[in-house]
């Protein structure tokens, strides 16, 4: 067990390196930051004066290993566009992105798992239609349209909810948390409703699917037949065999939520790290996306983790680190 | 039936009607956010500091005139008025001289001085991981001499006519903070000014909270409390104007300009800013520029940029009034030179470059290219507006006069490095000037690029024209302002006539608010709560 | 001896025992029809920027334009006819969408089969590259793609496939985890089968259900992923869009009443993608193994 756990973690250090790398050599390819930065009024005196200020006038490799010196330490650089730490300026976003994406996932999974859990027992009944098509026209339309639908229907012509921003924050634990407020939780609706729209279909469908072959199993069967109480059939023994495939999607899926927040945080101006991900992007400011990639990389990779350990609970059949063939 | 499932779908049913009346109750404090004299404002960028002297950027500079002031202000047609200094002369070529105004107080109650404007022009320059510093403005400076509390002489090395205008950029601290760091303004620790409203609090990305100086030397405000919020997203922008969680934004979406006009519960104030949107041709290599070949796709024997007929004619295909209606929603002001005519050295002779499609044709057949050639219109995509718009009609045009034409538009990260690079043949760009007179900006764009002397800084076109360079030379160290302007013109006129570049259209800034606001709209596109006013 | 029905016509009359997916075929090769046909369907070419013209742009649907040619769905704001625009759209936005995700299929089934099924250091090596890829913003990965190779519809289906390859991977090796334990497993490995027979004719029609639902969200995933990225300036060229594009370009105008200019695109690509779900659903009903009665 530890040792497949320190395996695990030199080859998630290994990731991160190559992450940082490929982040570097990207960047570096698109554009300098300079032409976007400098007031183009500056003249050429200033223009020097601002790449050597940021570092930029060393070689690519030098500015590389500066960088990797500092990651050691916990410091990943100044961002060029605002001059304070960039993985302070991460994760001060952070909780509001967690927020945003814990809460959109309980919503897909608390609507998503049951609601297709009804339409995978009778599937051909009118309710079990009727989610069917709710999931087709939940994951058709792009994020960004829905979104807007959302703003203008609810905060515009409608008035119950504010079009953008975050609530009210309290402390829970030292972090700032708006859900506990009801001004937070009145801004968290609509962009939780977007981002957990696509999760919520897929997890139906999927739900769906597994329930439908689960139904058929013999063990299923042989369960009724043993004049189980449908409720025990359903949520012991179809529930748990359908899980791992689901579990493996909700935890892919948790990690692409919060990348993709992106595009919803900017409709609705959500303060998170999705957002300023998009604005260091068009600005080029580097050691913020590196450092934005950095803590979404190690957060993935924990995921993982989590996810392999949760379905090797679920499903005493997978054998984590075992090679194929070998005899038992 | 099953009582399992019923159960279970009773629970879900029951905790989602929990929620609506959540949501519902909600509502009503979530709206009507004009309590008394607060007020909040929708911007477009976002800002990157609270420290002043961090980032020449104009988002930036437009909050910092909420906390600080310079020596010099603008007012909304950029004209220099008069700020922390009430009166300023060139004594010499070489010297001037600034008298400052007394009984004035910083935000934590210490007299401003002289001492604060020395504390000053030695923090602007030499501030920290600046990505866009204020040395520029203040290098000319190579001596300070304060002469009593309220007197202060500048000596520059060489005649210097735009250092008042350079000063107005310059914010001034309160000596107490000259070793302050970035991260102390950001708290709001260091950012104490003299200006009409104090620092609340910054949050960066997202928000900026500013209360009311009841001390400021102009007199009562009529804010309380300002929030501005950054909504660089323009749907959510006007979205939020529309719901009320903001009461004015800046920038207002073409597209919804006739929309929120028609509304009753908002007013619309829009005036033609600093913004040239122009064409730069590369006439920096001898035969094609890059993306310019014939029609089988050969390079050309010689680059066409580099006559100017070919410009000329360049010019003439483009309709600017169908741009103006069309792409701009009537949102901007056909060009003839960098800046509209009401600003400082600019000609009234000058008058936007007629539509004439047979004409352009004609020239390029006396140039040379009877059909023409074939090119690409490269532009940004996120930048100015309407940018992809703008290069697609003007894509458009083009094929009306024979040539072959490709468009394409990228994001402003990948874009302007290139075009600095010359990558491209035929560039979409944009330009505000600043310093609200056509000379600094005719340096930057077409003066011949010189890196030593600081001319042609941004001339991506490479244009070069000795008798050009010359006069504008000559202009700018001319302290005599009447004289100035006169050879400003003229050099303009000159220019213009050679078609250095193509001068599109002004970008008209919008801004929309809450009816009983009154927004009074400025040319440098800043958005000042000082310029809002309750009131029609 | 009643003659027994091939492969085909039992796969066919049990694909036509739904109605609605039939309905979903149907409308599906109407769509196929319009995209493969569009240059001799369509009333004008959108792309052409010789037949646009911009004083006709935002025409209501019906209105003529100056040359007097009615535009049954409108103009958008550079003239381009809607209709037209929307027939050629589908081409891409279809083309775009199914190309990316055969290729992302391809390339995850066959890593995700051979990490789950190798294990050791294969395994290892290929899902760490899966975290990797995961975890990189399908923004950035565009962004870099286009500063390189330049604005196109080969960059952007690229851009799709290194975006999508990995949920395949993933899946597949879940999935394949879980057989490679099971008895037949074993059995054809006794039997000394080689070890690609086992996974592809043994092990994968097992892992497929799950998925062919994957498979089916990600065609309609891979058509808005395009549509997003069009959305933030980078996908396909301006003057060629795709249905993202008009949709996203549309967008601007949609609070101001000229709903056509994003609204009809958006119809189209909601009703192609039904049709594909549609369609996709009944597919993995009949081929599933599990579901045989």
């Amino acid at each position: 067990m530890l040792a497949y756990f320190l395996r695990r973690l030199s080859q998630s250090a290994l990731v991160l390196l190559a992450m940082s790398l490929i982040v570097f050599l990207g960047v570096y390819a698109i554009g300098n930051p300079i032409d976007l930065l400098v007031n183009p009024q500056a003249d050429e005196v200033e223009r020097v004066r601002a790449t050597v200020a940021l570092g930029l006038d060393k070689p690519l490799y030098v500015q590389y290993w500066t960088f990797l010196k500092g990651a050691v330490t916990g410091d990943l650089g100044r961002s060029f566009v605002f001059g304070v730490p960039a993985l302070d300026l991460i994760l001060s976003k952070m909780p509001a992105t967690l927020e945003l994406a814990l809460f959109a996932m309980v919503l897909a999974v608390f609507i998503g798992i049951p609601l297709g859990l009804v339409a995978g027992l009778k599937p051909d009944s009118m309710v079990g239609r009727g989610i069917m098509a709710f999931s087709i026209v939940g994951f058709s339309l792009p994020t960004f349209w829905v979104g807007l639908i959302l703003i203008m229907f609810f905060a515009v012509q409608l008035g119950w909810l504010p079009s953008n921003g975050r609530g009210d924050t309290v402390l829970l634990f030292g972090v700032p948390v708006s859900f506990l407020t009801v001004d937070g939780l009145s801004h968290l609706f609509l962009p939780a409703v977007n981002l957990a729209l696509f999760k919520l279909s897929l997890l139906i469908r999927l739900t769906r699917a597994q329930v439908r072959e689960a139904v058929l199993q013999d063990y299923v069967k042989f369960a009724r037949a043993k004049g189980l109480s449908p409720s025990r059939v359903i949520g012991v023994h179809i529930l748990k065999n359908i899980m791992i495939p689901i579990v493996t999607v909700i935890g892919l899926e948790f990690g692409s939520v919060i990348a993709f927040a992106i595009v919803t945080e900017s409709i609705f101006a959500w303060p998170g790290t999705g957002k300023l991900l998009i604005d260091s992007i068009n600005q080029l400011d580097r050691p913020v996306i590196v450092a934005y990639l950095m803590v979404i990389v190690t957060l993935f990779i924990a995921i993982n983790f989590v996810v392999d350990m949760v379905y090797s609970l679920l499903d005493p059949r997978v054998r984590l680190g075992q090679a194929a063939g070998a005899g038992h | 039936m099953m009582p399992a499932r019923r159960r279970f779908t009773k629970r879900v049913a029951t905790s989602f009607l929990l929620c609506l009346p959540l949501s519902l109750g909600v509502v009503t404090s979530a709206i009507a956010q004009t309590k008394g004299r607060d007020v909040s404002i929708g911007l477009q960028a976002a800002i990157t500091s609270m420290d002043p002297h961090y980032h020449n950027l104009s988002p930036n500079n437009s909050m910092m005139l909420h906390v600080f002031e310079g020596l010099i202000a603008r007012d909304e047609n950029q004209k220099l008025k008069p700020a922390l200094a009430v009166s300023w002369k060139a004594t010499d070529d070489l010297t001037w001289e600034f008298k400052l105004r007394k009984n004035v107080r910083f935000h934590d109650g210490s007299l401003f001085s002289a001492d604060d404007v020395v504390a000053t022009l030695k923090r602007a320059p030499n501030v920290a991981n600046s990505p866009s510093s204020f040395a520029t403005f203040v290098k000319p400076i190579i001596d300070v001499k304060v002469i009593d509390a309220d007197t202060i002489v500048f000596k520059t090395a060489t005649p210097n006519v735009l250092l008042p205008s350079d000063l107005a950029s310059v914010m001034i601290i309160n000596k107490a903070y000259e070793k302050s760091t970035t991260e102390e303004f950001n708290s709001g620790k260091a950012a104490i000014g003299t200006g009409p409203y104090k620092f609340g609090e910054y949050v960066p990305n997202q928000r900026v909270s500013l209360k009311a100086n009841y001390g400021y030397w102009r007199g009562e405000e009529p804010w309380d409390k300002i929030t501005f919020k950054m909504l660089t997203n323009p749907a959510a922008r006007v979205a939020a104007l529309l719901s009320g969680d903001v009461q004015m934004i800046e920038t207002v979406p073409t597209a919804d300009i006739a929309k929120l006009s028609a509304d009753k519960k908002l007013s619309l104030v829009d005036k033609v800013s600093n913004r040239v949107i122009y064409v730069h041709l590369n006439q920096s290599t001898e035969k094609s520029p890059p993306f310019v070949t014939a029609k089988d796709g050969k390079p050309l024997e010689k680059n066409p940029f580099r006559d100017a007929r070919v410009r000329k004619a360049l010019s003439m295909a483009v309709n600017r009034d169908a741009i103006v209606s069309r792409v701009m929603e009537g949102k901007a002001v056909a060009a003839a030179q960098l800046l509209p005519d009401f600003f400082y050295g600019t000609s009234k002779q000058l008058k936007p470059v007629k539509f004439d499609p047979e004409g352009a044709k004609k020239l390029l057949a006396e140039a040379g290219y009877p059909n023409g050639f074939a090119m690409t219109v490269h532009g940004p995509n996120n930048r100015y507006i309407n940018d992809a718009g703008i290069a697609q009609a003007l894509a458009q045009m083009y094929t009306r006069v024979g040539i072959d034409i490709k468009v394409e538009t990228m994001p402003s990260s990948v874009y302007f490095t290139r075009a600095t690079k010359l990558e491209f043949g035929y560039m979409l760009l944009g330009w505000g000037t600043e310093s609200g007179e056509q000379g600094s900006a005719m340096r930057s764009l077409l003066a011949t690029f010189d890196t030593a002397k600081g001319m042609g800084v941004t001339n991506r076109g490479r244009y070069s024209n000795p008798a050009f360079d010359k006069l504008l030379a000559a202009a700018l160290v001319t302290m005599d302002d009447k004289k100035r302007e006169a050879m400003i013109i003229q050099a303009a006129e000159m220019v213009m006539g050679d078609v250095g570049l193509i001068p599109l259209h002004y970008e008209v800034s919008t801004w929309a608010a809450a009816k009983g606001l009154k927004y009074t709209a400025r040319t440098d596109q800043y958005t000042l709560a000082m310029s809002l006013k309750p009131g029609n | 001896m009643a003659a027994e029905q091939t492969p085909l016509r039992r796969f066919w009359s049990e694909f036509a025992e739904s109605k609605l997916a039939l309905l979903g075929l149907a409308v599906l090769v109407v769509v196929m029809v319009i995209a493969v046909a569009a240059p001799l369907l369509a009333p004008q070419n959108p792309y052409d920027l010789s037949q646009l013209d911009i004083m006709d742009g935002k025409l209501a649907p019906g209105e003529q334009s100056a040359a007097g040619k009615t535009h049954l769905l409108g103009t958008d704001d550079q003239g381009r006819d809607m209709l037209s625009g929307i027939f050629y759209g589908l081409r891409i936005s279809l083309g775009v969408g199914l190309v990316s995700t055969v290729f992302a299929l391809g390339i995850g089934l066959t890593l995700g089969m051979v990490a789950a099924y190798f294990g050791g250091w294969a395994d290892t090596l290929i899902m760490r590259i899966v975290d990797i890829q995961l975890s990189f913003p399908a923004i950035l990965i565009a962004l870099i793609l286009l500063a390189v190779f330049g604005q196109g519809v080969d960059k952007v289906v690229i851009a799709l496939v290194t975006v999508q390859w990995a949920y395949y991977a993933r899946t597949v090796r879940a999935s394949a985890l879980v057989e490679r334990q099971k008895e037949y497993v074993e059995a054809a490995t006794v039997l000394a089968l080689s070890k690609p027979r086992i996974v592809f004719r043994h092990m994968l029609p097992n892992c497929l259900p799950p998925l062919i639902v994957v498979a089916t969200v990600q065609v309609a995933h891979a058509i808005s992923l395009e549509a997003t990225l069009s959305f933030l300036g980078l996908g396909m060229p301006v003057t060629e869009p795709s249905l993202g594009l008009l949709i996203s370009n549309g967008f601007t105008y949609l609070m101001s009443g000229k709903y056509w200019i994003s609204f009809y695109p958006g119809v189209a690509l909601l009703v192609t993608i039904m049709a594909i779900n549609l369609v996709a659903d009944q597919l993995r009903d009949v081929l599933n193994p599990r579901l045989k009665k």
